[in-house]
């Protein structure tokens, strides 16, 4: 056994391996992991757009079925990117498969650009279904492309960054649902992808305020628009100082091996 | 340089909720050189296998340190483990793909590219050729074992580890699996094993450690080891009970009873005992020790203070 013969050392290599089978992992089970989420935003559209499209009308001209489009496309794109790196992760642990990766030279670094990768890639993949599908449904202007992809990206590489760390701290299935249902899911849900937080009481409107799930969706919203509850530079600014802290978080852990290495 | 060196290394786990603390190793020493095949005995609850998850970064020991051809598993932790291939004693696979799928993603975590040609000596001479694109659910469990055994020389490592690798395995499995070990081994790779079977132990490793409460209580050549015990071996085939004056000394499996007898004289005292006592021993024969008495001896020796 003779010394290989294409070796590439360092970080890219094995991190693009990494992010390979990330993704491939996930693309393995599409229609679970991509079809479903795409039908579950397409439902939402019916049902809220058919009882409220009539009601409603959102900064002035925009229908209530084109206002609710871009918030579902981004809750699609936050909730599948969690969903990608903590549930890889969680299950790499619980069924013990995770050893392949410890016993390998991947640095922290690696194991957080792959992930985070592969979850920014299954959130747009679902994201641009779930446009691509209600698109069909309402009209929609695209007023600012940059800020779509800025917060799309932005969005999908904090909720990655934050299931990467939900699956290092759970231990078992459960506790990554609670975080899900109880954190994630509640979060989404108040941020505004129903409505304009403005049409909220004001104790509300502040409450709504302190959520940065509202900033992503606000921020992405306003791509299509070019309006907004806030200004997208606002967005930027706390969906920014937000990923850097989840970020940094997720980095230390994984450098020290949190719940992973003993 | 040594293969492997392991430098007064302790490991200490602490529970969650009570402050109690267990001591998995004690300043475990010893240095593995390059070209050796290396046993790690000991019994359950020994150490071994947090001793080797040190050495494979899977587990941070509490002092101490262990060097991979000099580089520190801890400071220098990407060139140690380019240097190792561990085969785990669990068996785990990630159930999302196929053989070769596996087998390529693992290679690439290496930076090894363009593999294709070693994977396939791999599945080759592991007998997974047909294999090749199962999906790792499809697989039973000793083909499962022998993928383990490929993803961890698919980066082809000069250190192999292999912890109880023949557990639960069949027959034809640890024939393939030991030729295969052996070759690499008589390339040169240095070979670190540990495992239940003490004849396979005794028939592949030229130095052995001993692991008694996470120290090392015995560490030399094999042959040395066997050579100590200067004992020979009664063994015969019984029914009846045996006589309460040789059960205390003597190691029953099933029918086979084993009784140290270190002289002629000592042979002629236990078949007295036995005639005295009316029993008929069968297939009676004296052989030399094997590693299974001198693992017995040293393990049922005085206990080890932590």
């Amino acid at each position: 056994m003779s010394a290989p013969e294409h070796v590439t050392p360092g970080l890219l290599s094995g991190t693009r391996t990494l992010l390979y089978k990330e993704v491939l992992r996930f693309w393995k089970v599409s229609f679970q992991t991509v079809a479903a989420p795409v039908l579950t935003a397409v439902l939402y559209l019916l049902i809220f757009g058919h009882a409220l499209e009539d009601h409603v009308k959102v900064y002035g001209t925009v229908s209530y079925t084109a206002f609710l489009i871009p918030g579902l496309v981004m809750m699609s794109v936050l909730q599948n990117a969690f969903a990608n790196s903590s549930s890889s992760l969680i299950q790499s642990k619980i069924t013990g498969n995770l050893v392949f990766l410890l016993v390998t030279p991947l640095s922290h670094w690696a194991w957080f650009l792959a992930y985070v990768g592969a979850a920014i890639v299954r959130g747009l993949a679902v994201g641009l279904g779930v446009l691509l599908v209600t698109l069909w449904f309402a009209p929609l202007t695209v007023a600012q492309p940059l800020w779509i992809l800025v917060f799309a990206i932005a969005g999908a590489a904090l909720m990655g960054a934050l299931g990467l760390v939900a699956g290092l701290w759970a231990e078992k299935f459960d506790q990554i649902a609670a975080f899900q249902n109880f954190i994630v899911m509640p979060m989404t849900f108040l941020s505004g992808v129903f409505y304009s937080v403005h049409s909220l009481p004001p104790l509300w409107l502040k409450v709504s305020h302190l959520n940065p799930f509202f900033y992503m969706i606000d921020g992405f919203r306003h791509g299509f628009f070019g309006v907004s509850d806030v200004s997208p530079w606002t967005s930027l600014a706390v969906v920014g100082g937000s990923l850097a802290v989840v970020c940094g978080l997720c980095l230390h852990l994984l450098r020290i091996g949190y719940k992973i290495r003993h | 340089m040594a293969a492997i060196s392991f430098q007064q290394v302790s490991k200490t786990y602490r529970s969650k909720s009570a402050h109690n603390e267990v001591r998995a190793l004690s300043e475990v020493s010893m240095d593995i050189e390059p070209g050796e095949f290396f046993g790690l005995l000991g019994p359950n609850g020994a150490g071994k296998t947090t001793l080797i998850s040190i050495l494979a970064g899977l587990s941070q020991a509490t002092s101490g340190r262990v060097l991979v051809h000099g580089h520190d598993v801890v400071t220098d932790y990407a060139a140690a483990r380019r240097s190792l291939g561990i085969v785990p004693q669990e068996l785990v696979f990630d159930p999302f793909f196929t053989v070769r799928e596996a087998l390529v993603i693992q290679s690439g975590y290496f930076g090894v590219r363009g593999n294709d040609a070693w994977i396939d000596e791999l599945l080759h001479h592991l007998g997974l050729t047909d294999k090749a694109n199962a999906n790792m659910r499809q697989l039973s469990g000793g083909m499962k074992r022998r993928v383990l055994v490929a993803q961890a020389l698919v980066h082809r490592p000069p250190v192999i580890v292999l912890d109880e690798p023949t557990a639960g395995v069949d027959v034809e499995l640890r024939q393939t699996l030991w030729h295969f070990i052996a070759r690499l081994n008589k390339e040169g790779h240095t070979v670190l094993l540990t495992t239940h079977y003490l004849e396979e132990a005794e028939a592949l490793c030229n130095r052995i450690a001993m692991l008694k409460q996470g120290r090392v209580v015995a560490l030399d050549r094999t042959s040395a080891l066997l050579a100590g015990t200067a004992s020979t071996m009664l063994r015969f085939k019984m029914d009846a009970p045996l006589p309460a004056s040789l059960a205390a000394q003597s190691r029953v499996t099933g029918r086979i009873v084993q009784i140290k007898a270190h002289d002629a004289h000592e042979v002629e005292t236990v078949l007295g005992v036995l005639r005295a006592a009316g029993c008929q021993p069968e297939d009676l024969e004296i052989g030399r020790a094997d590693l299974e008495d001198v693992f017995l001896d040293i393990m049922n020796g005085p206990e080890v203070k932590a």
